[in-house]
């Protein structure tokens, strides 16, 4: 099968794969890089469990294609993390609200999060369920992942 | 009444699994890799309804990478979750029954060679007639979609239940009304699709990794389906991506790992496309209710009259017991004395019903909410009146012989109304907006295993020592619900030890003892009251030798805060847990008791008898607030009260996450969620794009309550929260829109196509 090299960063270390021309950034991530914490729920664009930072921006893995990942900066939920282990306060917050019950859109929705947080740092209720519509929770209503993420909106300005 | 005052039960304790979940850590099936492992693919089916009269995999066999291929010839046992009437294959054997059935199944060293190899597999069909509906199903010249069936044409099961005097009672009512409703075709859309990996080793043992809800019914299934002891197979459920009853009976894929696994003497892994999560299905039943009910002059229930049809699919799956189900859900939470059920359920070509959050509840409380709603709008009083005329009281039998031997339903009523401002909208809101209220109830548990058998449905085994710390093991299974944290709770009050002290090993055949399965909302009360029981017997064991070394009767003593002390003197006579563990074990070795769960066997002389009855229920009640955009037709809920009695909360942040889980669950169903088929069985929007479940952007306002309520006989008073929670979304926000424009929807979903239509024939019927 033809493959094509690709050079990135992920989670600011280096990576290089040969991609066939037709995988996703999902698929190395996960079955290339092990980096499993980005989930497939649909493989269609549908639900957001597989999202990523591509370049600070949130995308859906699923649909991006791994060729267009050469050159660019990915950041997964397993880059979010403080050097110790600590969490990220997103994900703290998502902890002590209980927004996580089966934990299959978290990573997802904590990635999605980060890119609404880091554009606008104290979103209103409305902004953030924009910002969370493309990725889906059939577990939590969504009320206690809102809450998370006004939690942690407050502690990263303060 | 048991002492109320905990230190760890009550609290919002974070779970142990959420910051590995939040970092990504957790692993779930399609998480685990192996070496040496396969990637298996599923041939599907593209015709509706037919026999199979050949299939050649010669070519797919052939191709480089390819290690194993299996069709249903293979594995020609039946199985079903109910054992006594097994369906279902792992593949089809003989004839096809839905469009998308697997056919036969590819196991390669990598998906896109597996995938490669599915087109090269030949299949050759006599087609057959396709029904997708129940009605053409019913008909007396149908093809027989299972020609064992012993029932008519393709009617799967039927079944009649009458109670008190049925006709006289509507003879003697006041007040009869009786509409027919219609439910839709819903898939459960949790968010990890299925996933299995499955692995021999050289003893010829099987491991399976599977995210299942009832690993025990899995375990049953594999030994009869692969024809092995149930000894030499293990079951392993890893983090589950949500189930909702969709996880709670064997998954094809499951079997297929297991004999392409067992073919290529490799480990497999088969993970489903949403499109296949979708053709797996086991969504909740389409049911066509015609239903009835006679008040007497002041509101009170006379007589109930329930005719359902259900649209079953394919299989059998749960099938039969939903029956029972929506036959048992007509007796509660009112006091209904007279009641006759009629119902069938009837086989289609299409994906599987099953068991869905709140199954055999959801169908029926929507038309009896509905119903009683209009009733009271007729009689010229509040629907919280009738409703809370007809309420049961704290304790209950019904005229089938269900008890119930707690209720709070009448306090949620009233604590619903009072925080809503109900009676102060209820007809009295702008035309377009509107309130709606809606109760209900769910088992909180069994009675009964599917398969006769006198075993405890839960037990438990608590090991402590002064390596390990304490270890509960139980066969429970953690779907996402929190039950790892629910039991390591409880097992933390009993001991006097921080929730984080306590280790849990549950969804695991081998390693945890037995336990049915995480559905009926059964994990609080049954596995919880086993875990209960084996800490008081190891609470016992160290009470004997603290009291040896305090000086006190072991009666006295209690434990908290990691100290043994006797309650009559605290001060005096108090040591450390640990220390008391150590002397216990220095003395008489290990430190290990077990406990269990029996519920009692309730039962009737009546068909379907057994169903129903449950240790305790769970009730609760709702009120909608809607607006309805008369230009556009759409619908928006903008505000939701529910307060709930699900006895003594463990966790309160826990429940509140259970309930609006099930609020927004229900509101997809009310308002936009249906699986669409096509003429020939073919599935027309099963993907996540074409068939909408709830958003963010979707949520409306949601205020919970859990009123006060403690079932003195569950584990801390404790009842579920899961599944009640679910039954009265859809009357409440369809009562609501009733009051917003005066629209009775007897059909859901209520899409802006539907109300604008509606809103039409109002206006043309007015001028
Ligand atoms: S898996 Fe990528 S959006 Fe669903
Ligand atoms: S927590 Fe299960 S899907 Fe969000």
């Amino acid at each position: 099968m033809e493959r094509i090299t690709i050079r990135f960063k992920v989670n600011g270390e280096d990576a290089t794969v040969a991609v066939a021309p037709h995988w996703n950034l999902l698929r190395v991530l996960r079955e290339e890089l092990e980096l499993t914490g980005a989930k497939e729920g649909c493989g269609a664009g549908e639900c957001g469990a597989c999202t990523v930072l591509v370049n600070g921006r949130a995308v859906n893995a699923c649909l991006y294609p791994a060729v267009e990942a050469d050159g660019a900066e990915v950041t997964t939920v397993e880059g979010l993390a403080g050097p110790g282990g600590e969490l990220h306060p997103i994900q703290r917050a998502f902890v002590e609200k209980g927004a996580v019950q089966c934990g299959f859109c978290t990573p997802g929705m904590v990635l999605s999060a980060k890119a609404l947080l880091d554009r606008v740092p104290l979103p209103s209720e409305e902004e953030i369920r924009t910002a969370l519509a493309g990725n889906l929770c059939r577990c939590t209503g969504y009320a206690q992942i809102i809450e998370a993420v006004q939690a942690a909106a407050e502690e990263l300005s303060r | 009444m048991a002492e109320k005052t905990f230190r760890v039960v009550g609290t919002s304790v974070t779970r142990k699994d959420a910051p590995l979940k939040a970092r990504g850590e957790a692993l779930y099936a399609d998480d685990i890799r192996l070496p040496l492992m396969l990637h298996a693919r599923v041939k599907r089916a593209d015709v509706g309804h037919a026999r199979i009269l050949r299939i050649d995999t010669s070519k797919a066999e052939a191709l480089p990478g390819v290690k194993a291929v299996v069709v249903g010839e293979e594995a020609p046992i039946p199985y079903g979750i109910v054992p006594q009437m097994p369906t279902e294959y792992a593949l089809a054997y003989k004839k096809v029954r839905y469009h998308g059935e697997p056919v036969a199944a590819v196991a390669a060293v990598d998906p896109d060679t597996a995938e490669k190899a599915l087109d090269l597999i030949e299949v050759e069909y006599e087609p057959l007639p396709v029904y997708t509906d129940p009605k053409e199903a019913m008909a007396p010249d149908a093809v027989k979609i299972h020609e064992e069936s012993p029932f008519p044409a393709n009617i799967a099961y039927q079944a009649e239940q009458e109670f008190g005097d049925v006709d006289r009672a509507f003879a003697e009512s006041h007040y009869v009304l009786e509409k027919t409703f219609r439910t839709s075709y819903v898939n459960h859309a949790f968010l990890e699709p299925h996933s299995a990996v499955a692995k021999f080793d050289t003893n010829g043992e099987l491991t399976i990794w599977s995210g299942t809800q009832v690993p025990h019914y899995l375990h049953r299934t594999l030994s009869k389906v692969l024809e092995m002891p149930m000894q030499k197979i293990h079951v392993k459920v890893p983090k589950v991506g949500g189930g909702f009853g969709g996880k709670g009976e064997v998954s094809n894929n499951e079997l297929i790992a297991a004999l392409l696994a067992r073919k290529a003497g490799r480990p497999v892994k088969l993970t489903y496309s949403r499109k296949e999560v979708f053709l797996q299905h086991r969504g909740r039943h389409p049911i066509e209710i015609r239903m009835k009910i006679g008040v007497d002059r002041d509101g009170y229930i006379q007589a109930l009259e329930y005719d359902g049809t259900m649209d079953g699919g394919a299989y059998g799956g749960w099938g039969v017991v939903i029956l029972f189900y929506t036959a048992a859900m007509l007796h509660l939470p009112y006091k209904v004395k007279n009641v006759r059920f009629r119902g069938r359920r009837v086989y289609t070509n299409k994906p599987t019903c099953g068991a869905m959050r709140g199954l055999g509840g959801v169908q029926p409380r929507f038309a009896m909410e509905s119903l009683l709603d209009q009733i009271a709008i007729d009689l010229g009083m509040s629907p919280y009146e009738i409703k809370k005329k007809n309420a049961i009281d704290q304790t209950h039998e019904t005229v089938s012989g269900v008890y119930v031997r707690h209720s709070e339903y009448k306090q949620c009523i009233d604590k619903v109304v009072e925080n809503s401002g109900y009676l102060e909208k209820h007809r009295k809101l702008p035309f377009g907006r509107g309130v709606g209220l809606a109760g209900g109830y769910y088992i909180s548990g069994t009675a009964y295993t599917l398969y006769m058998s006198y075993k405890p449905h839960s037990t438990a085994t608590v090991r402590v020592d002064t390596e390990a710390g304490v270890t509960v093991y139980c066969g429970a299974t953690d779907i996402g619900q929190g039950s790892d944290m629910v039991l390591g709770m409880m097992a933390a009050e009993k001991l006097g030890l921080p929730f984080d002290q306590i280790h849990v090993v549950s969804g695991d055949t081998t390693l945890a003892p037995f336990d049915l399965g995480s559905f009926a909302s059964r994990v609080t009360v049954a596995a919880g009251t086993a875990v209960c029981q084996a800490c008081d017997r190891v609470l016992e064991k160290i009470f004997s030798v603290a009291a040896v070394q305090l000086g006190c009767r072991a009666q006295q003593l209690a434990v908290a805060d990691g100290e043994i002390y006797s309650v009559f003197e605290p001060h005096k006579k108090r040591m450390g847990f640990w220390e008391a563990v150590e002397r216990y074990i220095d003395a008489n070795g290990p430190l290990v008791a077990s406990g269990e769960f029996t519920p009692p066997r309730r039962t009737g002389k009546f068909k379907g008898a057994n169903i129903g009855h449950s240790p305790t229920y769970g009730f609760t009640a709702q009120v909608a607030e809607v607006e309805v955009d008369t230009e556009t037709g759409e619908i928006r809920v903008v505000n939701y009260w529910e307060a709930g009695d699900c006895g003594q909360a463990i966790n309160p942040q826990s429940v509140e996450g259970q309930v609006e889980g099930s609020i927004v669950m229900g509101m997809g169903q009310a308002l936009f969620e249906q699986v669409r088929v096509a003429e020939d069985g073919r599935l027309l929007n099963p993907n996540l794009h074409d068939y909408k479940v709830p958003t963010a952007a979707d949520l409306p306002q949601i205020r919970t309550h859990i009123v006060d309520s403690y079932d003195p006989d569950s584990p801390f008073g404790a009842k579920e929260s899961g599944e009640g929670p679910i039954q009265p979304v859809i009357p409440a926000i369809l009562n609501a829109i009733y009051d917003a424009i005066g629209v009775r929807f007897t059909e859901m979903p209520v899409t802006p196509e539907k109300v604008l239509e509606a809103l039409e024939r109002r206006k043309s019927e007015r001028s």
